[in-house]
């Protein structure tokens, strides 16, 4: 549990979503609201069955986004789940709520709207996603690589909790696969 | 103090029933006088928290000043976070139009710990006083009930108030508890340091660890 998570550690033969959710218990994150996502689906699963996590579904982005909040108020951490679209509707809550009262919101985003999307709307609604991110100074990796997930997600995580500052940790199709339409 | 400012009766609300319409910074500090064990508040933007405010500074209280709708799922997380803790979510009529399926959300999870408080004067009193919908056909009560909350129910009077709030407090199960206030303005204003908030809030709940 205690062991620094590295490039080679953690990350052999398992998955995008493995690593995740053992990046989540190895820093104590016992709460994980989402909306659902289809890519997200095999980790929403995985966490469904670990009895270590509490996890259900919000039926709209920003009522996780505030359950999470009174979470951490409470001594819980906590991350948020959804896709690119879902994003787009929690400017307000981050701008009024997260970022203003220093709420180390742990907020994971399956990137939909590029590398081979489908739906124009999922497409123009992702190039909201980064600027909004910008404009409000929020830490924000994209995630590409297999070998960085492990690393980039336990230190993020630590930085957030001891910094009191909000992340979002983009994965993207060239991690996960993303959402495949056969044109 | 409970006059109200309006006829409301005479419109009827959205809810076919015969609540007494009250007076929210009377029914806030009835609710607080009701608090023994360290209960947290969250208080909804706006109103709500301005009396909420005024009824007593605790440690416990949390005041929302901005994410419109997002005082139940606040109160929510909290709840999950600390589940020994009884949490009271204050909230506006307009607010909780906003944000309806948090309603769903928590009936689901059927915290033990959790009761609403909805402050139901069907207007954007803040912004204006533009009638909401509860002021016309919505009955908050009945879409409580309808999300799956059971112990959902108007308060008839005062004492009704007093009744219903003692009886979720020991609920073990989530309820909502709706009251129909007048148009009076709220009786003070709450600071607007979010950090400060935060912080106090959380060495009162104990969540700084």
């Amino acid at each position: 549990m205690t062991e620094p998570q590295t490039r080679t550690a953690a990350t052999k033969g398992a998955s995008w979503h493995e690593i995740v959710l053992a990046s989540l218990k190895a820093n104590d994150v016992k709460l994980v609201v989402y909306v659902p996502d289809r890519v997200f689906t095999p980790l929403i699963k995985a966490i469904h069955a670990d009895p270590f996590f509490t996890t259900f579904a919000a039926t709209r982005e920003e009522e996780a986004i505030g359950i999470v909040t009174g979470a951490w108020m409470g001594g819980m951490r906590a991350a948020v789940l959804m896709q690119t679209s879902g994003f787009a509707t929690i400017p307000n809550a981050l701008a009024s709520l997260v970022v203003p009262g220093q709420i180390p919101a742990l907020i994971f985003v399956s990137e939909r709207g590029t590398l081979g999307e489908f739906n124009l709307g999922q497409a123009m609604v992702c190039k909201t996603m980064r600027p909004v991110l910008d404009s409000l100074g929020i830490e924000t990796h994209t995630i590409t690589r297999h070998d960085e997930l492990a690393f980039i997600i336990d230190r993020s995580i630590k930085q957030a909790v001891a910094t009191l500052a909000p992340v979002t940790f983009i994965l993207s199709p060239l991690l996960t696969g993303g959402k495949v339409f056969e044109a | 103090m409970s006059t109200p400012t309006n006829d409301r009766n005479a419109s009827g609300g959205g809810a076919a029933h015969n609540a007494k319409v009250m007076n929210r910074f009377e029914l806030t500090k009835r609710l607080v006088g009701q608090l023994k064990h360290e209960e947290a508040v969250i208080g909804g933007i706006g109103n709500a928290n301005f009396d909420l405010w005024a009824s007593g500074q605790r440690p416990q209280n949390f005041y929302m000043l901005g994410s419109m709708g997002l005082t139940i799922p606040i109160a929510f997380g909290v709840a999950i976070a600390q589940p020994k803790r009884h949490v009271v979510a204050l909230e506006g009529d307009g607010s909780l139009l906003m944000q309806l399926g948090c309603l769903a959300t928590v009936a689901m999870r059927a915290p033990k710990n959790l009761t609403i408080v909805v402050w139901d004067n069907g207007i954007y009193q803040i912004t204006g006083n533009q009638p909401t919908a509860s002021a016309a056909t919505a009955d908050l009560v009945a879409m409580a009930r309808g999300a799956g909350i059971a112990n959902s129910a108007w308060a008839a009077d005062e004492e009704d108030f007093d009744r219903l709030f003692a009886l979720a407090l020991k609920a073990g199960a989530p309820s909502l508890i709706a009251a129909r206030i007048d148009h009076k303005p709220a009786v003070g204003a709450t600071d607007r340091d979010p950090v400060q908030i935060r912080e106090r809030f959380m060495r009162g709940i104990g969540g700084k660890r």
